[in-house]
This record gives C-alpha cells, sequence and structure tokens, in this order.
C-alpha cells in the first residue's frame, strides 16, 4: 500500500477543525435567520444554531473527557424538542390569525 | 480514516446548511436541514458520543423535521417573497456575520491546549452517560420530563384554540 495513503487514513483530526466547523454553522445559521423570509424557515435556521453549539458541546467534552458536556447536550435536544412542538404551535395560531407566513406581514401584536 | 470522514461529513453539513439558505421552497429548506442533522449524528459518533448520534437521529432528524414538513405541507407554504427584503440586514448583518466568524475562527485555530480526536478513542459509552444522568442529575431529568409536558399541553392548547373560536362563530351564525 502506498506510505502516503497509509499515513492519511491514520492521521487525526483537530478538535479545531470541530469548533470552527460549529462556528461556520452557526453563523449560516444566523445568516439565514436575516435573510429568511418565511416564518417556518426562520425558525429552522434557529433550530441550525442550536445544532451548531451542541457540536462545540460534544467537541469539549472529548478534550476534557467530560459526561457532563454531553449529558448538557442531551437537555439542550429536550427543550429543542418542547421548543419545537410550542413554536410551530404558534406558527399555525398565527396562521390562522394571518393567513400569512411572510415574516414582514407579521408586525402587530394585536389583530 | 478519521480525517476522511470528517471531511466528507462537514462537507456535507456545511452545503446542507448552505443549500437551506439558497432554496425558496420552504420543503427544500426542511429537507436540506435533515441532511446537516445526520451528518452531525456521524460527527458525534466519530467524536466518540455514541447515545448522542442516535439521539440526534431519532429526536432531531426523526421527530423535529417530521413535525416541521408536517406543519409547512398542513399551512401549504408556497414559494417565499424577497420583495419586502430588509436592506439594513443585508448592509450591516452579512460582513458583521463574516467579521465574527473568522474572529472566533482566529481565536480557536490560535489555541494551543485543544487536543487531536481520533477513531476509537474516548468513546462515552451510554452506560457511562446514564450512570451520571440518572444518579447526579436525576432531578432535572425529571424536570425536563415536566417541562415536555407542559410543551405537549401547550401546543395542543395553541394548536387548537382557533378552531374552538371558529366552531362558536358559526354556531352563533346559525
Amino acid at each position: 500500500m502506498n506510505p502516503a495513503y497509509t499515513q492519511l487514513l491514520q492521521q487525526d483530526v483537530p478538535l479545531a477543525w470541530y469548533l470552527v466547523l460549529s462556528a461556520a454553522l452557526f453563523s449560516l445559521g444566523v445568516v439565514g435567520f436575516l435573510i429568511k423570509r418565511n416564518l417556518i424557515t426562520v425558525f429552522m435556521s434557529i433550530e441550525l444554531m442550536l445544532n451548531a453549539v451542541n457540536l462545540s458541546f460534544v467537541t469539549f467534552a472529548h478534550q476534557w473527557h467530560a459526561v457532563k458536556g454531553q449529558i448538557f447536550v442531551f437537555f439542550v435536544m429536550m427543550v429543542a424538542a418542547a421548543e419545537a412542538a410550542v413554536g410551530l404551535a404558534i406558527i399555525i395560531a398565527v396562521f390562522r390569525a394571518r393567513a400569512t407566513l411572510a415574516v414582514d406581514r407579521i408586525d402587530l401584536m394585536k389583530l | 480514516m478519521h480525517l476522511i470522514l470528517f471531511i466528507l461529513f462537514a462537507g456535507f453539513c456545511l452545503a446542507g446548511a448552505i443549500n437551506l439558505l439558497l432554496q425558496s421552497h420552504p420543503i427544500s429548506s426542511a429537507l436540506s436541514l435533515i441532511v446537516v442533522m445526520t451528518s452531525l449524528a456521524v460527527l458525534y459518533l466519530l467524536l466518540g458520543a455514541e447515545f448522542l448520534a442516535a439521539a440526534q437521529v431519532i429526536v432531531y432528524a426523526g421527530a423535529i423535521m417530521v413535525l416541521f414538513t408536517f406543519v409547512v405541507m398542513l399551512l401549504n407554504a408556497g414559494r417565499e417573497d424577497r420583495t419586502l427584503g430588509s436592506k439594513a440586514s443585508r448592509l450591516i448583518g452579512f460582513p458583521a456575520v463574516v467579521v465574527i466568524l473568522s474572529l472566533i475562527a482566529t481565536i480557536i485555530l490560535h489555541a494551543q491546549e485543544l487536543g487531536a480526536a481520533r477513531l476509537s478513542e474516548g468513546i462515552t459509552t451510554t452506560e457511562e452517560l446514564s450512570a451520571v444522568l440518572f444518579t447526579k442529575l436525576l432531578l432535572p431529568f425529571e424536570a425536563t420530563s415536566v417541562l415536555v409536558l407542559i410543551a405537549i399541553l401547550g401546543a395542543v392548547v395553541l394548536a387548537s384554540r382557533g378552531n374552538g373560536e371558529n366552531n362558536a362563530k358559526s354556531k352563533e351564525a346559525k
């Protein structure tokens, strides 16, 4: 087998790369939150940001061999599930009241 | 092997996230978000978090995204219009995001204490995780179950209230 190929197979990945990937995903979530005009897609961008933060939690748990980092991710997942259920119910209620999902048209608290 | 898997699935993650931004139809955005979440599950496995990888697939890619696609289809959400987008978010938001990302990346890449990850090292088994979760952190765990129960009740109340009012109005009209 080619030695360079063997070296590539045994190469380690620096944990900093995982953190940079997490930062990139978080930034893409922020961009989506800013430019998207659909209420559901804005909500999806928030989920993307939550996932990016979870990745950095797992990375740091691996760095310090700590179980608590992973348990925190577990709690974040549970809270995100609750948040998604309530948020989507609110979106359904807003759609019934306004008949639109465009965030530009939903700018008043009262009808 | 680790490097190849990391590059492959990090690429999937970034491609899915960028596709989420580029698609104008919400259902396409939801499907690309599923790609991001499944690739993140593989990255969790590479970092030795086996329980979280399974939970990521079941909870995020399964339950939450099914909820999203269900709502998109229920509300019949079509293409979004880009006519009313604010200029300020484009002019200030994008440079600010790029600056913040490059700042964070520079700081992280200059940090010396961070180690490296390799396969079959530092794996946290589900047994270790649950030993901590069900002994030291039992109270927060039970509190989370109450939170999820309240969220379910809240979702049912919020989603069904509109229907009830409509029924009341139609009864009055009769």
